[in-house]
C-alpha cells in the first residue's frame, strides 16, 4: 500500500466510524420499537438526510473495502500488483452499485 | 546448571533452501550459549557445517538463527534459557535465501537499506561548523530509541509482512530511514520520505510488532514504522510527496 491509498483508507475508515455506531443504532431503534418495513420507508422517503448519511457511508464503504482486500490479495493470492488492484476495482465497484442501489430503494 | 543431562540433542538445518534437519549429541556444559553448540558440532563433529559469526558478543550482528522456532542472536542466548527437554533445533533466518546450512544470503536485507535510503547524506561539508545536537530535542529523542540497530536481521525474519510481502523493504530497513528522517544533519529526507511512501513502504506494515517482540536491542522498529506512516502521510498530504 502506498501512502495516496494509506491516506484514503485512514480517512474512509475515520468517516465511517460515526456512521457504523449510527446504523448500530438505527438498528437497535428499529427493531426495539418493532417497526414494520412501511413505517421505515415512511421515514426515509423523500430525506435528503437519511439519503445523504447512507450515501456517504456506502461510498466510504466501497472505497475502504476495495483497498483492503487489494492489500489482503497482494500478500495471500498469486495476483500480481495490478491483477489485485483491478479485481479490488472491480468490487469497490459493485459495493458501491448495490450500496446505492440499496439507498435509492429507501429514500426514493 | 541444574538439569542433570550431559547431552543435548541438537537438530541442525543441513542444505540450502532444499534439506533437511540432522541430529548431534554435543556435550551440555555451563554458561554455554548457542553459538557454542553450533561450534562445537562445526570443530568436533562435522566440519562441513556452514555457519556465520564474527564479534561473539553481541555487537557485530552476524550469527543470527532460527532457534527452536524463533530469531534469535545465538552469540547472546543460553542454551539453559531455550533447549527444551535438552533439545535444540537450529536453523538458518526465516525470509532470507538459504547458501549453506545454517547461512543465509543476507544481500535483499541490505539492498533493501538502500532502497529505504538508509545512508545518512550530509547537509555540510568540513568547512563548515558542526550543527549543535541538542540531546534533548524531540527529534534527537526519537533518533536515540532506534539507533543501536546491529543489522542482525532477526526483525526481518520475524516479519510476517516481509513474508507475505517480497517488495516490503521491511522493519530494520524502515527503523533506518526514521531515525535519518529524524537527524538535523541530513539533507536526504524529500527522497527516503519519497522511498518509504511507495507500494513496499512503511504503509506495506500491519504493525503486528514481531519485530520488536524479537530484536534482540530491544528496539521498537514498529514505532518507528509508525512515525514515517505519520510524517509520510503529512508530507503527502502537504503536496511534497507524490505517491
Amino acid at each position: 500500500m502506498n501512502v495516496r491509498l494509506y491516506v484514503w483508507q485512514r480517512a474512509t475508515a475515520a468517516l465511517m466510524l460515526p456512521l457504523v455506531l449510527l446504523h448500530v443504532a438505527v438498528i437497535f431503534y428499529a427493531t426495539r420499537r418493532g417497526m414494520t418495513a412501511a413505517d421505515i420507508l415512511a421515514r426515509t422517503r423523500g430525506s435528503v438526510v437519511w439519503a445523504a448519511l447512507y450515501g456517504t457511508f456506502v461510498i466510504a464503504a466501497a472505497i475502504h473495502a476495495a483497498i483492503g482486500l487489494r492489500n489482503v490479495l497482494i500478500e495471500w493470492s498469486p495476483l500480481s500488483e495490478r491483477g489485485a488492484g483491478m479485481f479490488a476495482m472491480t468490487f469497490g465497484g459493485a459495493l458501491l452499485l448495490l450500496g446505492l442501489y440499496a439507498v435509492a430503494a429507501v429514500v426514493l | 546448571m541444574s538439569d542433570a543431562r550431559s547431552e543435548l540433542t541438537v537438530s541442525l538445518w543441513r542444505g540450502a533452501q532444499q534439506g533437511r534437519y540432522k541430529s548431534y549429541n554435543v556435550p551440555l556444559r555451563e554458561n554455554q550459549t548457542v553459538l557454542d553448540v553450533v561450534t562445537f558440532v562445526q570443530r568436533h563433529l562435522d566440519p562441513t557445517l556452514s555457519y556465520r559469526f564474527a564479534c561473539r558478543v553481541g555487537v557485530c550482528g552476524s550469527c543470527a538463527m532460527t532457534v527452536n522456532g524463533r530469531p534469535r542472536w545465538t552469540c547472546r542466548t543460553h542454551v539453559s534459557s531455550v533447549a527444551k527437554a535438552g533439545r535444540l533445533e537450529i536453523g538458518p533466518l526465516e525470509n532470507l535465501p538459504v547458501i549453506k546450512d545454517l547461512a543465509t544470503d543476507m544481500r535483499p536485507f541490505f539492498e533493501k537499506w538502500q532502497q529505504a535510503k538508509g545512508a545518512f547524506e550530509p547537509s555540510k561539508t568540513r568547512h563548515d561548523a558542526i550543527d549543535a545536537i541538542r540531546p534533548d530535542s524531540p527529534a534527537r529523542i526519537a533518533a536515540d530509541a532506534a539507533i543501536e540497530c546491529i543489522n542482525c536481521g532477526i526483525c526481518y525474519a520475524a516479519c510476517d509482512t516481509v513474508r507475505w510481502n517480497t517488495d516490503y523493504l521491511g522493519p530494520a530497513a524502515l527503523n533506518r530511514a526514521w531515525t535519518l528522517v529524524n537527524d538535523a544533519r541530513d539533507a536526504g529526507n524529500a527522497a527516503r520520505l519519497a522511498a518509504v511512501a511507495g507500494s513496499g513502504g512503511c504503509h506495506a506494515c500491519h504493525s503486528h510488532q514481531s519485530c520488536q517482540e524479537h530484536c534482540p536491542q530491544a528496539l521498537n522498529p514498529t514505532a518507528s514504522i509508525a512515525g514515517l506512516k505519520r510524517r509520510t502521510a503529512a508530507a503527502y498530504l502537504k503536496g511534497e510527496i507524490k505517491a
